[in-house]
């Protein structure tokens, strides 16, 4: 079947690339400040979260979540650069862009690819809307929330839908992009804007949603963190369902249905 | 089904090595100039946008006493080791004059007393650094349009631009006319943690690295590379853009700017020049330092600081 028309294949790649560049360009930014708080100003001594490296010979890499403290050598805090020296950083060399600690670039990045990403999304949901792809994406039917249960049996067990169930996306499916596309990607938009002073002067309601600046950033750096757990379930299962069925799917648009030739029940043997 | 895990492994392994790849391909692109400036046109835009939606009137959120961080974080320099910073800063700034010139029918310049006596403005804003962090404080000063008005601005006027007391380092002849690339403050991690103490990151440990007492000798036939930074018209005129003598009531701190420094509320931290001595006014900043505006533009940060 014809599944992915040209808009939503290309809309989904480039906003795959601009993911990947915006959450590696944003941990750049994070390391110039490796800490988060709560509320319009940083609590210096009360962070919910920071990397810092220790004073210990050899030093050690510590993460501090609302004052518990983690060693977290090698990862995060402390780690080896590309040179193998000790890096001194929050997030190591191989998870930031650029590599090296270099925060006006991370910014130059960011916000290139910040701007891609809101125009991609934007064409994203305007063809979705006028060509009707995205309410059968997004939007249940009644049958499928009828069947939610059984919908979250399959998932568990990894059991995929075959034929006519096939071609469209299931119940859990719908509602993951649903949450994704309405209500993580737009709250990190915002977030990110209600970190700026400017935007803060133009709409001072940015802050009052957010609950000041530090809580944006805080709301920020979180919502990326979902974002990265989306797309790591969402690779997964598509390399779980027939990973070249999918990808054919979103290169080309051709996906395949097997047939239901046997039944796929015991159950229905008798009818047929 | 028995296939899929190989070549999951295959698919993994062949991921790891293509990020790899990719990584380092987008550092080399980084520091290709035509791919750079094309970077760049992001934060063009936000410039662009962000003028779009900002009126001469709206503000900056201002806050309550209650809200005023007990401890004002000061970053970049915070005691300038500059010979004749030093001496006025011995005798309470009582030597200390702002001069007001360049593209200007009346320039002036004015004692701190002078100063202190104008008309002042008190806020209680939020400082946001670049780095990420958040401290509020009040701020006392003298609108910036003010004096501008007084020196009154001849018509190719385009830019203020503030020149400070602080040496941020030395210019080697030699590498006096480097691409401010090359020379990344990032590259120079020092082993600092760049977590609350340094502004954008690791700039100032060249600065403070063993320069000695006084930068600004030139002995070793090196000039000194005091910061400046610039703003246009629409920033110059803001009703909170204040040239700020106290903070919290209190004198300004040698750490936070003493005796003036610049607030330019809707921008980030790295704009608001501390240290000030001398504002200029002028139709271009091409000609000044390595022309693109202010220190921190002149080592790669944007010269719009609104995001």
């Amino acid at each position: 079947m014809f599944r992915h028309p040209l808009v939503i294949r290309v809309t989904h790649w480039v906003n795959a690339v601009c993911l990947l560049v915006l959450l590696m360009s944003g941990l750049q930014i994070f390391n110039a400040h490796p800490a988060l708080y709560w509320g319009n100003v940083s609590t210096f001594d009360t962070p919910l979260l920071a990397m810092t490296s220790t004073e210990d010979d050899p030093p050690k890499g510590v993460t501090t979540i609302l004052g518990r403290r983690f060693e977290t050598t090698g990862l995060l805090g402390l780690s080896t650069g590309p040179n193998g020296a000790p890096a001194d950083r929050a997030f190591p060399p191989w998870a930031t862009l650029p590599g090296d600690q270099d925060l006006t670039g991370g910014r130059s990045w960011h916000f290139f690819f910040a701007w891609a990403f809101v125009l991609n999304g934007l064409a994203y949901l305007l063809y979705g809307l006028f060509s009707g792809q995205l309410r059968g994406r997004v939007i249940p039917a009644r049958d499928q929330i009828r069947h939610f249960g059984a919908s979250v049996r399959e998932h568990l067990t990894l059991r995929f839908p075959h034929g006519e169930e096939a071609k469209r996306y299931n119940v859990i499916q719908k509602l993951t992009y649903a949450l994704v596309l309405f209500v993580l990607l737009p709250v990190q938009v915002l977030a990110g804007l209600a970190m700026s002073p400017a935007m803060n002067a133009a709409f001072p309601f940015l802050l009052t949603l957010f609950d000041g600046r530090q809580s944006a950033r805080t709301v920020h750096f979180a919502v990326a963190g979902l974002l990265v757990l989306f797309v790591l379930v969402h690779v997964a299962l598509v390399v779980l369902s027939g990973f070249w069925n999918n990808m054919r799917g979103m290169v080309t648009g051709w996906f395949v249905i097997e047939r239901d030739i046997t039944p796929a029940s015991p159950a229905r043997e008798p009818e047929a | 089904m028995s296939r899929i895990p190989s070549r999951r492994t295959l698919l993994a392994g062949a991921s790891a090595t293509a990020a790899a790849t990719l990584l380092g391909a987008c550092d080399r692109l980084g520091n290709v100039e035509w791919f750079r400036r094309t970077l760049k046109t992001g934060e063009d835009a936000n410039m662009f946008v962000q003028r779009l939606l900002l009126t001469e009137r709206s503000l900056a959120p201002e806050y309550t006493a209650a809200d005023i961080s007990p401890w004002f974080k000061p970053n970049g320099t915070e005691d300038p080791p500059d010979k004749a910073y030093k001496a006025l800063a011995r005798r309470k700034f009582a030597d200390y004059h702002l001069e007001i010139g360049g593209l200007v029918e009346a320039p002036f310049s004015l004692s701190l007393a002078e100063l202190r006596a104008l008309p002042s403005r008190t806020q209680i804003t939020r400082h946001d650094c670049v780095e990420g962090w958040s401290c509020i404080g009040q701020w006392t000063g003298v609108p910036l349009a003010n004096l501008l008005t007084r020196a009154r601005l001849k018509p190719a006027a385009r830019y203020i631009v503030f020149h400070c007391a602080d040496t941020m380092e030395q210019a080697s002849p030699l590498e006096g006319g480097d691409d401010p690339e090359t020379t990344e403050p990032e590259a120079a991690p020092t082993g600092a943690n760049p977590n609350m103490t340094r502004r954008p990151a690791g700039a100032e440990d060249r600065r403070d690295s063993g320069k000695g007492e006084d930068t600004a000798s030139g002995d070793d036939g090196t000039a000194p590379i005091r910061f400046y930074e610039s703003i246009d018209l629409v920033d110059a005129f803001h009703p909170q853009t204040i040239l700020a003598y106290a903070l919290n009531g209190e004198t300004l701190p040698i750490a936070n700017g003493a005796p003036l420094r610049l607030r330019l509320e809707r921008n980030l931290g790295y704009k608001q020049a501390k240290y000030v001595m001398r504002i200029e006014v002028v139709a271009s900043f091409a000609d000044i330092g390595q022309g693109k505006g202010g220190y921190w533009e002149d080592q790669g940060y944007a010269w719009y600081a609104g995001i």
